[in-house]
């Protein structure tokens, strides 16, 4: 038991240090401090395919981080950092795709794919419909199985 | 009917196979499109690794030629694996590179140009990577190629060797070279 209150805990504290990257920035409120925090999970490290700039301990993405900072210190919109980010760094660093000709794939197919998905289903569960015994046949083959007896 | 039917799990398999092929060959995943093609190169404002003491060198240092720009960092082994390329395409081909020394210690960055020569005709010191940011830098080395108004026309990430020069570099900067003296032919 006192094994396993201990291995929680220290399962417990790797994962809070795991969970996001400490860059010793003063906030003047918790305000600016949350929306710091939402804007950074909203970018994609440039260097590390698959995690947000908040996550990454990349040098990339400590300096994102403090661009992010200084561009909220100047006062600017969350659209304005995240077209700023964008000018400089392309697509890649929104894990929100914007809708155009190289992406219509990528939002359009899960649609196509339900829609192909339905059209199986209603086929499929028309079939069985069709090929369901009905009961006339079934009491045909009660009878003639009874006779056998 | 039944007998197409059969074909349907090929059918979909193939569809696959040619969906992943063209996923993993397209293009490396690691390598980002740059955003910043056809635009100006950002504005800067930043020390010069060997100059005078206080000297400085911003955007407009960059007008009037072709150039490379070149992102790179003692701390970087590719820089050092392409380094002798640019000392060589410096050296044969006398085309204007300079240097974006970034995030890097600038006295160990004097000591490199030392020993390994220098192809740049300046350096700025991007000591905490603004200007890297700026430019979308994910990784050094990075090299931009530059026109003589200042406009990003090319970007390589990864190192300049002679291929990459011969294959990506070359013909765009004599496609540069023809436009330019066509444009100047017209105003005159």
């Amino acid at each position: 038991m006192n094994r396993r209150a201990g291995f929680t805990l220290v399962f417990a504290v790797a994962t809070c240090l795991g969970a996001s990257a400490i860059d010793g920035f003063d906030f003047p409120d918790p305000e600016t401090y949350e929306r710091y925090q939402r804007l950074i999970t909203d970018f994609r490290c440039p260097k590390c395919l698959n995690e947000s700039i908040a996550s990454s301990g990349a040098p990339i993405a400590v300096d994102l981080r403090r661009t992010v900072r200084r561009l909220m210190e100047e006062g600017a919109t969350n659209d304005a950092i995240r077209d700023h980010l964008q000018d400089r760094y392309g697509d890649f660093v929104l894990y929100d795709p914007p809708f155009k000709s190289s992406t219509w794939f990528l939002w359009f197919s899960p649609v196509a794919l339900l829609v192909v998905g339905i059209y199986v289903l209603m086929r499929v569960a028309r079939r069985s419909a069709a090929s369901a015994a009905s009961s006339d046949d079934l009491d045909r083959a009660r009878r003639l199985l009874r006779d056998r007896t | 009917m039944n007998r197409a039917r059969l074909f349907l799990p090929v059918t979909v398999f193939g569809i696959l196979a040619v969906v992943l092929l063209l996923g993993f060959t397209l293009r490396d995943p690691k390598l980002l499109p740059s955003a910043l093609l056809g635009k100006p190169f950002p504005a800067f404002d930043l020390p010069v690794l060997t100059g005078a003491p206080g000297e400085r060198a911003s955007r407009s240092s960059l007008l009037g030629e072709i150039r490379l720009v070149n992102v790179w960092a003692t701390w970087c082994p590719t820089c050092l694996a392409e380094h002798g390329e640019l000392v060589r395409i410096r050296r044969e081909t006398g085309l204007s590179i300079v240097g974006i020394n970034y995030k890097d210690d600038s006295s160990q960055a004097r000591a490199w140009l030392r020993e390994y020569g220098d192809p740049y005709d300046f350096n700025v010191v991007d000591a905490n990577g603004d200007l890297g940011v700026d430019l979308g830098v994910y990784g050094a080395p990075e090299t931009f190629l530059v026109d003589a108004g200042g406009v990003i026309r090319y970007k390589h990430v990864g190192d300049v060797n002679r291929s990459v020069w011969d294959g990506e570099f070359a013909p765009r900067i004599a496609a540069l070279g023809d436009s330019n003296k066509g444009e100047g032919g017209k105003a005159e």
